[in-house]
């Protein structure tokens, strides 16, 4: 009995090799982080790195073509649709991400206060963003179609319109068509976030203020506003990336015409790089994201520091 | 100058109804506290004169105007918050001055008024920082700043003192009451706590489940409660209860314990004429319950067994079971008093309470 009571002792005093090199918190930091490192570096650091140099490369599907410098930037820089694409891309997120900001704040302004039948609206406002995009995108590529247009019946039957509208056939029409249905996907995101910012915000300021004497537009500008940027900035330099870099809606509503009108980045250089095979180009035109997004991100991120210390 | 006056005011939650047809009448320059547990209805009270809860039926009156349709800013109130509610990102100038620059007042006068706050709360080396850079102490003193500058007709404090600790709140309590002897401004002051209601109230109303129970003086409540709730809410440690039997013998009204006998004074005797033969609930102060001497009368003490003795420096709290009652007795500091010992203990006749069993209204 006493020789086996030791060996127990024994081992409770040594503890196994690999549970000793657990204890260690070197170690233990590295095994705990290795699994997203490898993650980031397989998907995201290859990915990009892959990127940057078949940018700088003449690189075709199938045919390796060696380095040429930034040829390719030279070349898409003269181009007219490239130009197009950029111009698109700062309008399609400029126009949509100030509709989507307004609108997302008034929805969750009045989602704020209390009402009968509160938690449905709430989760039906979800709605338009929990769907597949690709799948509501093709309803309303429906609900634009020259020929079945439920608009343009809506329209013509409310005697607002006498001919059809060719809303994608139009590039001015199918730029105008993509924002709509981009803030129409975007707006819920917006509404439940800055929801959820809002009510963090204590009633009792409301209170306060209604006691000091705010009109509610007062009491918004002065209390409730000022407390919800932060989370607005979050939110916004969210929707900007995501928009900046949106592709499946502009593809499936459009495919980047009629006639190269409404490419965006996205889907010029997947045009580019996939649709014709000129690998090397389609990377240059992602890589000319790059630059923009770095930008935009920085100085929201600066912003959202100086708010946050204020 | 301002007096508020509430009428028959009711306030009903879908099926709950918070307060019940309460009646109250807070003179001009009077601190009026509102005192009762949670959920009795005190801050809902306090809510709906402020404006910040809509009135069910009836009707508040400042100065003589019905204000059930005023929305708060124009009812010339100011509110002190739990919570302290101060805009977490304005410093404490911008907090102070928010409502009077929401009144369009001048920048001097504005800049003179949280000048003269700051000066009378002490924090005028405060006025540049955020709320958060703020103690508890000073975030409250920033928020009674708030409500002073503006020179308001009534005080209204939803138990601003809850969230300090003991220590400070004792503090603040004293400068509550310096502060409305200076101002002088009608306050009503809604707390959870009674030594609060106590010291600060010129009088107190104690709510109970949405009806007011009471309405004096802090020393009437003490003295002569109207019922076994404001009885046992109002003073520290609790009046002790034990249910009684009042017999009639030889012309004298006996009060029958389980376990003792005592003759009442004559003075309540008469009182209590008239329900001799029932049971009753006899009320006794800690503070009114000594131990007996020599000199004690045999019908006006009893025998007890002490369980817990707990020594406050200034006294020593016994809880002690008299039969199957169980009491609580405050004593002097050089009793020596043993967990276990028998002792007798003396009641001071002229401070017996009690109440019907039935309605639980004082006899």
């Amino acid at each position: 009995m006493a020789t086996i009571a030791i060996a127990v002792d024994d081992r409770q005093k040594r503890p196994r090799p690999r549970t000793r090199v657990l204890e260690d918190e070197r170690w233990l930091a590295f095994a705990l982080l290795l699994p997203t490192a490898v993650l980031l570096g397989l998907f995201i650091a290859y990915p990009f790195v892959k990127g940057v140099l078949l940018s700088l490369s003449a690189d075709r599907v199938g045919v390796s073509g060696g380095f040429v410098g930034l040829a390719n930037f030279d070349k898409i820089w003269n181009d007219s649709i490239f130009r197009t694409a950029v111009w698109n891309t700062f309008w399609y997120t400029g126009v949509t991400t100030v509709f989507k900001l307004f609108l997302g704040l008034w929805l969750a302004l009045l989602l704020n206060r209390h009402f009968k039948g509160k938690a449905y609206i709430r989760a039906a406002i979800l709605l338009p963003f929990i769907i597949p995009t690709v799948l509501s995108t093709f309803a309303w590529k429906w609900m634009f179609d020259p020929t079945f247009s439920v608009i343009n019946w809506a329209l013509f039957k409310l005697g607002l319109i006498t001919g059809r509208i060719n809303w994608l056939g139009d590039p001015d029409l199918a730029m105008t068509s993509i924002i709509i249905v981009n803030i129409w996907r975007g707006v819920p995101f917006f509404a439940i976030s800055l929801l959820a910012g809002l009510q963090t915000i204590s009633p009792e300021l409301q209170e306060a203020a209604a006691i000091d004497g705010a009109k509610p537009w007062k009491r918004f500008w002065y209390v409730t506003w000022p407390l919800l940027l932060p989370v607005t900035m979050v939110v916004v330099l969210f929707s900007v990336i995501q928009t900046f870099a949106d592709f499946q809606l502009v593809y499936v509503m459009t495919g980047g015409g009629p006639a190269n009108a409404t490419h965006l980045f996205a889907t010029y250089a997947y045009q580019i790089g996939i649709g014709t095979g000129l690998l090397s180009e389609g990377a240059a035109i992602s890589l000319a994201m790059f630059p923009f997004l770095l930008l935009i991100v920085i100085v929201q991120l600066l912003y959202i520091r100086r708010v946050e210390t204020r | 100058m301002a007096q508020v006056v509430i009428r028959d005011l009711n306030k009903k939650f879908d099926e709950v109804h918070a307060v019940k047809n309460v009646n109250l009448h807070i003179k001009d320059k009077e601190f009026m506290v509102f005192v009762g547990p949670s959920g009795c209805g005190k801050t809902t009270t306090l809510r709906m004169v402020a404006g910040l809860e809509s009135i069910t039926s009836g009707e508040v009156l400042i100065n003589d105007t019905v204000v059930n349709e005023l929305p708060p800013m124009d009812r010339d109130i100011a509110m002190v918050f739990q919570n302290y509610a101060l805009y977490p990102h304005m410093s404490v100038y911008d907090n102070m001055a928010f409502g009077l620059k929401m009144r369009k007042f001048e920048r001097a006068e504005i800049a003179k008024r949280v000048q003269e706050a700051a000066d009378i709360l002490d924090i005028g080396q405060l006025l540049k920082r955020k709320p958060r850079q703020l103690s508890g102490g000073q975030r409250q003193r920033v928020a009674l700043g708030r409500a002073i500058v503006r020179h308001p007709q009534v005080f209204l404090f939803d138990e601003p003192l809850s969230n300090l600790d003991a220590k400070l709140r004792v503090q603040m309590r004293v400068e509550l009451k310096k502060l409305h002897n200076r101002l002088g401004t009608t306050a009503i002051y809604v707390t959870h706590d009674q030594v609060e209601a106590m010291t600060l109230g010129d009088r107190v109303v104690v709510m109970k489940d949405g009806v007011v129970q009471q309405v004096g003086a802090p020393l009437e409540l003490y003295n002569q409660p109207a019922n076994r709730f404001v009885a046992g809410f109002i003073g520290s440690p609790a009046m002790n209860f034990a249910t009684v039997s009042l017999a009639e013998h030889d012309g004298a009204v006996w009060v029958e314990g389980p376990d003792f006998r005592i003759r009442p004074p004559q003075s309540s005797a008469g009182r209590l004429r008239g329900h001799a033969g029932r049971q009753v609930v006899l009320g006794i102060r800690p503070e009114d319950l000594r131990v007996a001497n020599g000199s004690d009368p045999a019908d006006l003490g009893f025998d007890a067994v002490v369980e817990v003795t707990e020594q406050l420096g200034s006294e020593i709290l016994l809880d002690v079971k008299a039969g199957p009652a169980s009491m609580v007795a405050s004593v002097e500091p050089t009793v020596p008093a043993k967990v276990g010992d028998r002792l007798r203990l003396a009641l001071n006749p002229d401070r017996l309470h009690f109440f019907d069993t039935q309605t639980e209204a004082a006899i």
